[in-house]
């Protein structure tokens, strides 16, 4: 179907394509850049592999960390992609996660050497302002409130840590969350209530609300059958999607206490039920989700080397709504996907990154008559 | 009938070749040294020809399942077991492919908790960072001279 143009001078992706969705009406386009990152040399036996893509609130800057405890930046220049730093100095093991700030001067990077780093931007220099401690463990992922003033982390040692961080830059551990009876994988929090809500290799998905001056587990989300590994809120933050080993989606919603449905509560906390689950699509574990907060759109990131999107049906019950797939790409990387994300700025830019060792940007277009 | 033949000789094919992707695959195995026992797998019985399953996901991208049978109940062992067949297939299989590994059933009494850890690739890519754990994994799956 043709060939984008070519690329700006001084810098070659590995290859530009253009696709067709077989099957679709209008058919979804996208485009993939396959952006090759420089190879340093690795510690034996260790290959970089890379495990997160995080976008900024403003769109312009991406974070990519590799498994050999090296983080890179890079910056968007127009449609071209470019390394524009590596931070190599603050991590003894693998990065696992990273996270850009809302405000988008600060990225927190959460590692197995238990250890968080919180790095300040500077132009295109990034400094370790502050390296946050007490995992037992490996920590798996880092969450920051859109407040900006909270930070999350969670860990294999079964925990969820909250902490506070003041206008001098100054991080204080408020509270140590042991919920969990098993590796926490992942940290999110609620788009605009003070909620956060963590994975688990329980099966489970647990929602913590601050109760005076502590932290508490205001609710536990069942059904999975086998670890949860990532979570997203809808753009309301009425809905969260959760993925798993299982080969599942679920979308689970909130029902405050006195709902109109008749969903009962105990007290004051909503109750939390699973209203749709997406199964039969995704072939291998599913590694992440990542909810659109611009379209709606659902992306999810499997072990089958496969990217797909979800839209809600627009004439569906939205106490039981239902997803359609409108974007299947098999083959969207030759290893496991790991992660997506999709740009805050930009519609349908989509970014993923893989264990064959490349992040890929993707262009997804709704199909037509949805 | 022509045609008859022609797609049984494709079904051959094929046959043959997942057993040899089989083949190949036990060739791998078989030699990894037990962490304990100066005696590798196959001497033990903890793998054999028939724990090996080749599935076509696609052309040219296999899933890979090894059953294998633990010689004794201690979870830990099992689980360095199952860490050793997951590395050395990875590193050596030469062909793209899926893998899944686990407890033979009914031979272990938490035989879940063993296939979910070893299973679980950021478990193990978290193990393998670990020195002492590195090192006797690298013991058991170097290859014989």
């Amino acid at each position: 179907t043709g060939r984008l143009a070519a690329p700006r001078p001084g810098y070659a992706p590995a290859a530009w394509a253009e696709r067709c969705l077989p099957g679709s009406s209008a058919g979804a386009r996208r485009a993939a850049l396959r952006l090759r990152g420089r190879t340093y040399p690795a510690p034996p036996a260790v290959a970089p592999r890379s495990l997160l893509v995080a976008a900024d609130l403003r769109g312009a800057h991406r974070a990519c960390l590799s498994r050999g405890g090296e983080q890179r930046a890079g910056f968007a220049a127009g449609d071209s992609w470019i390394c524009k730093s590596v931070l190599s100095e603050g991590h003894q093991r693998t990065v696992r996660k990273v996270a850009w700030s809302p405000c988008g001067n600060y990225l927190a990077s959460a590692s197995f050497d238990a250890t968080t780093c919180i790095w300040k931007k500077n132009q295109d220099d990034f400094e370790c302002v502050t390296t946050l401690e007490g995992h037992e463990n490996e920590v798996k992922s880092v969450a920051w409130a859109p407040s900006g003033n909270l930070l999350a982390t969670c860990s294999r040692d079964k925990s969820v840590w909250v902490w506070e961080v003041d206008e001098e830059d100054e991080y204080e551990c408020v509270s140590v969350l042991n919920s969990h009876t098993q590796d926490v994988k992942h940290v999110v929090w609620h788009p605009n209530q003070e909620l956060l809500a963590s994975a688990s290799y329980d099966d489970t998905v647990k929602l913590y609300r601050e109760e005076e001056d502590d932290w508490v587990c205001c609710a536990t989300l069942e059904g999975h059958e086998s670890t949860v590994w990532s979570l997203a809120f809808d753009p309301s933050g009425q809905r969260l999607a959760s993925c798993s080993d299982d080969r599942t989606v679920r979308i689970w919603r909130q029902y405050p206490p006195g709902n109109e449905q008749g969903v009962a509560c105990s007290g004051s906390d909503p109750s939390w039920k699973c209203i749709c689950t997406l199964s039969g699509f995704h072939s291998r574990t599913i590694y992440d989700v990542a909810w659109c907060q611009l379209t709606g759109a659902l992306a999810t990131a499997c072990g089958d080397d496969a990217i797909r999107v979800f839209e809600e049906d627009p004439s569906s019950d939205p106490q039981q709504p239902t997803f359609s797939l409108t974007a299947h790409l098999p083959q969207a990387h030759s290893q496991d996907v790991n992660c997506v994300a999709w740009n805050p700025k930009e519609r349908g830019l989509l970014a993923s990154c893989s264990d064959d060792g490349e992040v890929a940007f993707w262009k997804y277009q709704r199909p037509e008559g949805l | 009938d022509e045609e008859f033949v022609g797609s049984r000789h494709i079904e051959t094919r094929g046959h043959t070749k997942q057993r040899k992707l089989q083949q190949k695959c036990g060739d791998l195995i078989r030699t990894i040294r037990d962490p304990e026992k100066p005696n590798t797998l196959e001497e033990l019985e903890v793998v054999t020809e028939s724990c090996v399953e080749v599935q076509e996901i696609n052309e040219d991208d296999y899933l890979v399942i090894i059953r294998f049978t633990p010689t004794v109940p201690h979870c830990s062992l099992a689980t360095l077991i199952g860490l050793c067949l997951r590395v050395k297939l990875q590193r050596c299989l030469p062909f793209k492919h899926k893998l899944e590994i686990y407890i033979s059933e009914g031979t272990h009494s938490t035989e879940e908790d063993i296939n979910k850890q070893i299973n679980d690739k950021e478990r193990v890519a978290a193990a393998m960072e670990n020195p002492n754990l590195r090192e006797i994994v690298e013991q058991c799956v170097l290859e014989p001279d």
